[in-house]
């Protein structure tokens, strides 16, 4: 545990320094125990599985500037995830059995086999204002830099990057709302 | 979209984040917060005409240094239960310690105060409006800094949204005071303390109505 700490949380603040390839392993680590922590709390065929883990990543990814660097890593990830977990008992009008109290629940196994989404975010993607969809199907899909959607785009980058940002604020509101 | 292509579009959008951001968003925030009940103060009650004089004594600054340490312990809280996994221990000491110095200075007037003096102490002229001018002031804040804790992760809505009323609650109470003759010790202590309280309590009634992310 105190190993995957370090660990996470290095990623975690060479993320918050701008390093993407660190933040994305470590969504990408996260992903897994995510999956194995919702699996047990829902069943793993839960139809909903893979949605809260990509709501809870969203989630994760949207609110890191609330991580307090003095702070345990994984306590922070876990509270997200335990409150995601609430907010879909609560949608579904079901109840958690359990309390959920230690961070080590969440991190004592990972799940790396993705299952199938239920709601596809790209149909969320799709309600999107066309200019913001645009943007993030050219950096997402096409795969262009920011620098070049910015050009396609007749934007600053960092135009292109507040719309990038605003657009999984969006997301990830009507991804709650969807259900 | 699968997971991972996800992750992808979520690296791309891994700007760097500054330290500070969160506390001076906050600060930003309240400051717009104070200066819209200044705003709505002047027109509405206006400045105590001997506002000057006041600020040469004592009494001025034991009222104005308790609300604005009320904001300071709200703002203390704020700031941690903006977070998950955040507790804010030192706000609730902070509170506590604001708290208890205003009613030992209420007990210590009390003791001096003659039996025919009593009620005047704890009622002042004002009593009974006192508290619902401070709520009144504190909405313009309370709006703003719940909306900027919407953005952020709380995950204790009720306490987090009681936190931001307190916040709010202490700086109005602090502009009332530009307003507010009132000098009494026990009278700030109970007056003052309850229109405090009341924006907290609207703060908890609606956290977990507007906090849900």
């Amino acid at each position: 545990m105190s190993d995957l700490e370090a660990r996470l949380k290095t990623l975690m603040l060479r993320g918050l320094a701008g390093d993407a390839a660190a933040h994305a392993e470590l969504l990408g680590m996260l992903a897994g125990y995510l999956r194995g922590f919702f699996a047990r709390k829902m069943g793993r065929n839960a139809t909903d599985l893979e949605d809260l883990v990509q709501e809870s990543l969203l989630a994760i990814h949207l609110k890191r500037d609330t991580y307090d660097r003095a702070q345990p890593f994984t306590a922070w990830a876990f509270t997200i995830a335990r409150y995601k977990l609430i907010d879909w008992y609560r949608r579904n009008r079901s109840r958690g059995t359990e309390p959920l109290e230690q961070a080590t629940e969440m991190f004592g196994s990972d799940d790396t086999a993705e299952v199938a989404v239920r709601r596809d975010l790209r149909k969320l993607v799709a309600t999107l204002p066309e200019k913001q969809r645009v943007l993030l199907e050219d950096v997402k899909i096409v795969g262009l830099s920011n620098a070049e959607a910015a050009k396609k785009a007749g934007m600053t980058e960092g135009a292109v990057k507040v719309s990038i940002h605003r657009s999984l604020q969006t997301l990830m509101k009507r991804a709650r709302s969807e259900d | 979209m699968k997971t991972d292509e996800l992750i992808t579009l979520l690296a791309r959008d891994a700007t760097p984040v500054n330290k500070g951001a969160l506390p001076a968003r906050l600060v930003a925030v309240v400051l717009v917060g104070a200066l819209a009940a200044f705003i709505i103060l002047v027109p509405w009650l206006g400045i105590r005409p001997d506002l000057a004089e006041a600020v040469g004594g004592m009494t001025y600054w034991m009222k104005t240094i308790y609300t604005l340490g009320l904001g300071v312990s709200g703002f203390a809280l704020v700031e941690r239960l903006s977070r998950p996994d955040a507790k804010g221990l030192f706000g609730w000491i902070l509170v506590g310690i604001f708290a208890v110095t205003i009613i030992a200075l209420a007990v210590v007037q009390l003791a001096s105060t003659s039996p025919d003096q009593m009620r005047a102490a704890f009622m002042g002229a004002t009593w009974d409006k006192c508290p619902w001018r401070i709520l009144a002031l504190s909405l313009p804040g309370l709006v703003l800094i719940l909306w900027a804790m919407r953005h952020l992760a709380p995950t204790r809505l009720a306490l987090a949204g009681a936190a931001a009323g307190l916040l709010a609650g202490g700086v109005a109470a602090t502009v009332y005071g530009i307003h507010c003759a009132e000098t009494a010790a026990p009278f700030v202590a109970l007056w003052y303390s309850v229109g405090v309280i009341l924006s907290a309590g609207l703060g908890a009634l609606l956290g977990p109505r507007v906090l849900r992310w």
